[in-house]
């Protein structure tokens, strides 16, 4: 995972609540087994006019040139509800977005970005409002956001802010407990017996 | 101090710290589909990590199998084949085990998990599908996590979490003839906004928890992703234990003493208490693009984003109930279990659906529901009202490219998401129980249940 430090684009405004991950990239976008080749389906009921031929709505905000290559997308409340699917995700970054400031996201989908290196902030709506076409700097080593002068703290759990900072794999730091978790499975065995299941032919 | 249900799993699991306020806790169970199976097991495979325990793995073809009678690994959604064959080839390397397109057991994960007696009381289940807390009707803690974490489980046995918050939703009172389970999930998110379970474990309680039996138990937990809440979860019960006794992976004998132990205590303190007086609901239907915009069906639309309006084609102010419905559909691991195809069924019975409605499906939730179903005659029942019978699966849940409804239909579905296109490009979906559908159908409008007499 690429790490992430500090992040400078014009806050570009979808402040639409609950948008959901069946409009960030609908099922029938996500053709293959992998994770990429998503970015074309981004947002593809509000993109395009039709979405088959790939004609641009040209009122849709990313349509819009003052958008073109932005890293930073400002959303609504509860962002990213519904299906669980890490396309959505995975084809926020393809398409370069490197961070979403949001009054709140749905908590599959951000611990989703977590996992990709794509920062998910949490502001106050009336902040995240103010921040609309602003040019926006997120510093993540300081935790915070400023534009126009301004300057807002934001939270993040402390785990999640080494690992975007170092890029690091949750999957080797765990692996680095591995003498505990074995040590955990030999007593729960012992315990609670009727959990372990043995592969059947 | 008491502890909470959920307190106590979290306890039993949680295997040590890893960072401040970061614990590792040790995951039991492990589903996979379709959809993202091969994706993880394949990244797991490129990168050489092997599956930890691959006897607890599981995987499912529910969400790109097609529901035809006589389906094989073709697909009518373009590509789909793909998916299938990756996940059984990536599944079989793996060494986990998978309910293939042609198993007898096959259907959604979370119909065939219980059924299968995978999903048990104190355990924690996780799979990269949101509606994975439908299991928590089983006392488990069972969530729904995204592609990477089903890697880290896989790869590890553990996922890193912070503690969520924990919240109680107490239904109290019985509710009135014709309430279900989903007018009550519906109910709680219109209240409380569809973001309003975030950050939380939502504990189900109360008399009319109490007193739904297994399935309707599961459809209520299915809802708490719409709720935006980690997972829902209820209490073992004596039902819980009669559901899984004797289900193929369920142990033996019953650790009664520790699944007992599980509840609640009397004490334990939640961080957020909600209640709602189970008299005062009635059948819940959607009206626009988000399941916290939900009304009771006898009421009149209210003032709502004006895009929801726009998309959805129905002016605040109106009545719901009459609204003309082109297209009906009877499944999801929400509503798609015996009980809800029979609820369905009864109000069916000797009836034809309106010459309107261009198309109505039932999927049952899996192949044991199905030929639970036709033994009780219901398939017939169906077919007779003018449904299509199909084989079980996610099928038209959601609109994955292959078979669709008509563009720009109005569709009344047992479900549980009307987003928008959720369905399909520019479909507009309501949501509502089996017996709102099956009222409807008959309509071929928007119905309320309570005033069709069951023949
Ligand atoms: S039935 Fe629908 S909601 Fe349930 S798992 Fe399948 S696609 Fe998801």
């Amino acid at each position: 995972m690429k790490p992430v430090s500090t992040i400078t684009s014009p806050g570009v405004p979808l402040l639409i609540d609950n948008i959901d991950t069946d409009t960030i990239i609908p099922s029938r976008e996500m053709r293959s087994t992998g994770r990429t080749g998503l970015a074309d389906g981004l947002f593809a009921p509000w993109r395009y006019t039709d979405a088959d031929k790939r004609i641009n709505d040209p009122s849709f905000v990313l349509n819009q040139r003052d958008a073109i290559g932005t890293r930073l997308l400002l959303g609504g409340a509860n962002f990213g509800c519904g299906s669980s699917r890490e396309h959505a995700v995975w084809a926020l970054a393809e398409f370069g977005i490197e961070a979403i400031i949001a009054p709140s996201f749905a908590p599959i989908f951000k611990s989703n970005c977590l996992r990709n290196g794509l920062l998910p902030v949490e502001l106050p709506e009336e902040v995240v409002r103010e921040l609309q076409w602003a040019m926006v700097t997120i510093d993540l080593p300081t935790q915070t956001v400023s534009a126009s002068g301004k300057t807002w703290h934001f939270a993040l759990d402390a785990e999640a802010k080494a690992m975007l900072l170092e890029g690091l794999d949750a999957i080797d730091l765990t692996l680095k407990h591995r003498e505990a978790i074995a040590a955990w499975t030999e007593a729960d065995r012992a315990a609670r017996p009727w959990v372990y299941l043995e592969k059947r032919a | 101090m008491g502890r909470t249900l959920f307190d106590k799993i979290w306890d039993t699991h949680r295997v040590a710290e890893a960072t401040a306020g970061v614990a590792l806790i040790a995951i039991d169970r492990i589903f996979l589909h379709e959809r993202t199976g091969a994706a993880a097991l394949k990244s797991m495979a490129a990168a050489g990590r092997p599956v930890h325990d691959p006897a607890r793995v599981f995987a499912v073809m529910d969400h790109i199998v097609d529901t035809r009678i006589g389906r094989d690994d073709q697909t009518l959604m373009p590509g789909g084949q793909a998916f299938i064959t990756e996940t059984r080839e990536a599944a079989l390397a793996a060494g986990i085990t998978l309910f293939d397109v042609t198993d007898r057991d096959q259907g959604i994960v979370h119909v065939i998990s219980p059924e299968q007696g995978i999903v048990l009381p104190g355990v924690t289940l996780v799979a990269p599908d949101s509606h994975t807390c439908t299991q928590g009707a089983f006392g488990a803690l069972a969530w729904g996590i995204g592609s990477s974490e089903a890697e880290h489980a896989m790869a590890t046995g553990v996922l890193r979490l912070v503690r969520p918050g924990t919240m109680r939703v107490t239904f109290t009172g019985a509710t009135q003839q014709g309430v279900t389970a989903k007018d009550m999930a519906l109910a709680l998110i219109s209240r409380h906004g569809a973001g309003g379970g975030a950050g939380h474990v939502v504990e189900f309680a109360g008399e009319a928890v109490r007193g739904l039996d297994m399935e309707g138990r599961m459809t209520l937990c299915n809802m708490a992703t719409e709720f935006s809440a980690m997972t829902g979860i209820i209490a073992p019960d004596a039902a819980t234990y009669a559901y899984l006794a004797g289900r193929p992976y369920a142990p033996a004998s019953f650790d009664a003493p520790h699944w007992s132990g599980l509840a609640s205590d009397p004490g334990a303190r939640f961080d957020r208490e909600i209640e709602i007086e189970g008299s005062t609901l009635a059948p819940m239907i959607s009206w626009g693009t988000s399941p916290e915009q939900a009304i009771p069906v006898d009421a009149r639309i209210p003032q709502g984003p004006p895009r929801v309006h726009e998309y959805i084609g129905l002016e605040a102010g109106q009545f719901i109930a009459g609204t003309p419905i082109d297209a009906a559909f009877i499944g999801s691991c929400t509503n798609s279990r015996l009980s809800d195809l029979r609820r369905a069924a009864a109000l069916l019975k000797g009836k034809r659906i309106a010459p309107s409605i261009r198309k109505a499906l039932v999927v049952p939730g899996s192949m044991a529901v199905k030929r639970a179903a036709e033994a009780e005659g219901l398939d017939q029942t169906f077919i007779a009202a003018g449904f299509e019978w199909r084989n079980s699966g996610c099928s038209l849940c959601f609109y994955a490219g292959g078979e669709g409804f008509e563009p720009g239909s109005r569709t009344i579905s047992s479900t549980n998401r009307n987003f928008e296109g959720r369905q399909g490009p520019g479909i507009r979906t309501h949501i509502a129980s089996p017996e709102v559908v099956a009222a409807s159908a008959l309509a071929g409008a928007i119905a309320d249940p309570r005033k069709v007499i069951a023949a």
